[in-house]
């Protein structure tokens, strides 16, 4: 958890800075629009350099927000105050509408669809007649709070900024929490998330919606500033420039978001009220020189000016650790020792004309070391995604404890207690340890992301952060649970891969290829801790390649050889096995 | 109802030619490239002034961008500096554009040929395309495509800006390419329509022609799919970009120069012909060529009819229109695994 304090200062630092004597009124004016740009950056951290998903109509939102209240306030009489929660409604609900559209777009397809949709807003808003067309709306109310008014742009002041820190507070909570691990996992592909049970295209579409009242309330405290709407502020252009805020800013980071503003507003005054001393006699000079700067500036610094400036303070050393007393509710447990967990029955996978998995039959039974083997393109991983949910099988069944799972999707298989690692590390690489390895544990706690930004969530937090922590020592990596995910070495994020499967407490644990990468401590350590986690009533399928390591670990063998079964037993018959040495060596020795 | 279909399908194959560029460019270097409006109101624009007989300041401008990315050049290269390297970009950046800058002063005084206005602008543009991915996009080649989308607007507002600049608030408009005219039926044909739609058929076969069959073609196909694939096989994928801006460059001049008879365009009228162009290569879903001009012609249809019928809700319906296409795309191809950064 972050220390609360630097936002103490900076709050209190903001709340003096209008009693400052011979503060130019000007200032505060710039003030003013730096917050209002701040609130909008700041939902397009979250969406853009946390999650992922970029957005070039977010300046929509702003009107959204702007000429609901614009019109409830003035056609209608209603209160400011009364307009605020209706503002963030009409923005979070056109987010859902626009967002279900948008959200499932990956890649290049989201941004050119927000742009796409923030000019049709734009027109709209100009050409609406009830919404005054080009001309906009005029004589807004201002904010008043009894009988004091919020004329000028020094009372506004307050409601913006505080606005500006209890966005930033709540948005930074959020971050730290379930949902939050959830949402930050986005961008690195959804495969693993889901493999964790996160719902994606709903975390994608909750960060749209954040993003989207953020922007509202931005639009409702602009339009009871200029105390009037028009639709230019709406437009593209603007839409581009909130982006371009929260990327020099750094879009990774909530306070890059308001640095970004800052950056970016008073750069624009300087441009415009300085350009015009220097070269005399043109009114667009500002304009070249903002987009030549921009480029430079992403040359120089593509990372955006936030954690460029971090880089600077002194490494703060991590969190502290969890306690681990605490207890999750562990998976009831069927007795008996000879259940069948998984049965694999003529499982088929085709990809066109290729056979990929070829009617195999296996089961796994409770507490048992199965690996699966076979030359590389044999079909292992491919049986890995049939199992969990990624693929789904031509033909054939996948059975688990007796009931079908054909058509479940991974985050269904993973409640049933089958979870895995996977060939290709997918770990968030800017996430501590501890963090990654608590997303395993993400169906195990119930917060939503309400609670999550009003730090109603800390029992449950504090229970899944244990968890974490408990299965991180399991594994032997507890001296690097604060360490970035990316820092470590291939082998450690294999491991921290186990850490985290183990924390959905499952019944079955799929690894695919947990050995590759490892020292040979390092696999006879993994070794011990397959052998207790089974001995504690766990049961594992693994794929590898290392022999060695199968042959003393596995209570069972099944062989593939391009997508078809050709043996299966115990590592002694396997490894005398004929056909298993042809299709290892090529020949019949 | 038949005038408007023609007005639609002229102002289609315009958009067809902007979408087609976009994709090739998007394909070959991932750039969304924001400025290619820029380029259409610079062709536009630079042509009109030459016609008129005035000096259009995009000429400056190609040779102060050939200055610049010169000295780029020769920084990247600073370790490794000789004399025919030194030669090949002074020629290419620094004294090609100065000979047109001298050409163009030569000519705008004289009120030139149609022709010559033409051959000028397209080389003054084309020019300022391969400096502008030089100085702006190849340093930044190795980023995300977020990063090269915000230098995409950071260019474009740096030369819409410039356009102000060169050209003035005020409109312009230029000579009929091919004047002339006759009439079939109800419908009247003017040479400027027709030269309109035999470019773009020209350019789309050409392009399909280039890229089905020609090696280069093929190398810009292969950095689409593959950069370090493509370098490992010993493709120059900055040529490949250079190539791709290039052409995108010319694309977007000729769209300006054929549409500038017919409307007026002002220096900021680029942005909103570019984004339509975007709106087709969306639909295409920015790989295929031959959907992106059927849904370029679409998006001219539909805007030709919507500005006759409710002419006030004309981009809000254009724009709008993405909106089921979004949602048929998202419907039919559930997401597969994202990109990583």
């Amino acid at each position: 958890m972050q220390s609360r304090l630097p936002i103490l200062v900076f709050a209190l630092v903001m709340a003096a800075i209008p009693f400052v004597p011979g503060m130019p009124p000007f200032w505060i004016v710039l003030l003013d629009n730096i917050g209002l740009a701040a609130l909008v950056a700041m939902g397009l951290v979250l969406l853009t350099g946390v999650g992922g998903l970029t957005s070039f109509g977010q300046a929509a939102f702003v009107g959204f927000g702007a000429y609901t209240t614009a019109l409830l306030t003035t056609a209608y009489g209603l209160s400011p105050w009364l307009t605020l929660p209706l503002s963030l409604l009409v923005s979070g609900l056109l987010a859902v509408l626009l967002g279900l559209v948008t959200v499932r777009l990956s890649g290049h397809y989201l941004p050119l669809g927000t742009l796409a949709w923030g000019l049709g807003l734009f027109y709209l808003f100009s050409k609406l007649e009830f919404l005054g067309r080009n001309d906009g709306i005029s004589a807004i109310p201002p904010l008043s709070i009894g009988s004091f008014k919020m004329l000028s742009p020094g009372s506004i002041y307050f409601a913006i900024w505080v606005a500006v820190i209890l966005s930033a507070l709540l948005t930074m909570n959020l971050l730290d929490s379930r949902t939050g691990r959830a949402i930050r996992a986005l961008r690195r592909g959804h495969v693993a998330a889901e493999a964790f049970g996160v719902h994606t295209p709903r975390a994608k579409l909750l960060v749209f919606i954040h993003a989207a009242v953020l922007a509202g309330l931005s639009g409702w405290l602009y339009a009871h500033l200029q105390r009037a709407v028009n639709p230019t502020p709406f437009g593209a252009q603007a839409g581009i420039e909130y982006l371009f805020i929260a990327v020099v800013g750094g879009a990774g980071y909530v306070w890059g978001g308001v640095l970004g503003a800052a950056i970016v507003v008073i750069l624009k005054e300087v441009l415009q009220s300085y350009l015009p001393l220097i070269l005399p006699g043109s009114g667009q000079v500002e304009t070249i020189v903002f987009g030549i700067m921009l480029v430079a500036l992403l040359q120089l610094a593509p990372g955006g000016v936030w954690p460029w400036l971090m880089s600077f303070l002194p490494e703060r050393s991590g969190g502290k650790k969890p306690d681990t007393s605490l207890k999750l509710e562990t998976r009831p447990r069927s007795p008996g020792q000879s259940n069948i967990l998984l049965h694999v029955e003529k499982a088929r996978k085709q990809f066109g004309g290729v056979v990929a998995v070829n009617n195999v039959s296996f089961d796994v039974q409770a507490r048992e070391i199965v690996a699966l083997i076979g030359p590389n393109g044999a079909g292992k991983s491919t049986t890995f995604n049939l199992i969990t949910g990624v693929l789904s099988a031509t033909s054939g069944s996948i059975s688990v404890l007796g009931s079908k799972v054909d058509r479940a999707p991974p985050q269904e298989i993973v409640k049933l207690g089958i979870s895995r690692t996977f060939q290709h590390v997918k770990l968030v690489p800017d996430m501590t340890v501890l963090e990654n390895v608590a997303i395993g544990a993400h169906l195990r706690g119930q917060s939503g992301p309400l609670a999550s930004m009003l730090r109603l969530d800390r029992a449950d937090e504090a229970k899944l952060l244990a968890e974490a922590a408990r299965q991180i020592e399991r594994v032997g990596l507890a001296g690097q649970m604060h360490h970035l995910a990316g820092s470590l070495s291939l082998g450690q994020q294999r491991i921290v891969e186990i850490a985290r499967a183990l924390c959905v407490d499952p019944m079955l644990l799929l690894l695919d290829e947990p050995a590759a990468g490892l020292r040979h401590m390092e696999k006879q350590q993994l070794a011990k801790l397959l052998r207790d986690l089974r001995d504690g009533g766990m049961s594992v399928l693994l794929v590898e390649h290392d022999m060695g390591f199968v042959m003393n670990l596995a209570d069972r063998i099944v062989v593939l050889d391009f997508g078809t079964k050709i043996a299966e037993g115990t590592p002694a018959t396997i490894k005398t096995n004929p056909e298993v040495i042809k299709a290892y060596l090529g020949v019949a020795a | 109802m038949l005038f408007l279909l023609q007005d639609g399908i002229t102002n289609g194959a315009i958009y067809a030619l902007l979408g087609l560029a976009l994709v090739l460019v998007f394909a070959v270097t991932r750039v969304i490239l924001i400025p290619q409006g820029e380029f259409v109101t610079y062709g536009a624009l630079t042509y009109a002034s030459l016609a008129s007989g005035q000096m259009p300041g995009t000429a400056k401008l190609a040779l102060a961008m050939g200055i610049t990315a010169c000295a780029f050049d020769l920084f990247a290269a600073r370790n490794r500096l000789h004399g025919r390297l030194i030669l090949r970009t002074v020629l290419a950046n620094v004294v090609l554009p100065a000979i047109v800058l001298a050409l163009t002063i030569y000519f705008a005084a004289q009120k030139p040929p149609v022709a010559v206005c033409i051959a000028l602008s397209l080389v003054i543009v084309a020019m300022i395309g391969l400096y502008l991915y030089r100085i702006v996009f190849q340093p930044l080649a190795h980023t995300s495509v977020l990063v090269l989308l915000i230098a995409s607007v950071g260019t474009h507002l740096a030369l819409q800006g410039l356009g102000l600049l060169f050209f003035g608030a005020e409109g312009q408009r230029g000579p009929a390419v091919l004047s002339g005219a006759f009439t079939a039926g109800s419908l009247r044909f003017t040479g400027q329509s027709l030269t309109v739609y035999g470019i773009t058929i020209a350019f789309i076969v050409g392009l399909w022609l280039f890229f089905g069959l020609t090696l280069y073609g093929k190398a810009l196909r292969a950095t689409a799919v593959n950069r370090l694939g493509a370098r490992l096989a010993g493709i120059r994928t900055t040529l490949s970009g250079q190539i791709a801006f290039l052409l995108a460059s010319v694309i977007g001049a000729l769209s300006g120069i054929m549409i500038v008879p017919i409307t007026t365009l002002y220096y900021d009228s680029g942005f909103l012909i570019g984004l339509k162009g975007f709106v087709a290569a969306i639909i295409g879903g920015l790989v295929s060529y031959p959907l992106t001009a059927v849904a370029a012609l679409f998006v001219g249809i539909v805007e030709a009819f919507s500005s006759f019928y409710a002419s006030n809700y004309k981009e809000v319906i254009v724009f709008m229109l993405l909106i089921p296409v979004l949602l048929l795309r998202s419907l039919a191809a559930p997401a597969v695994e994202e990109e990583k950064d």
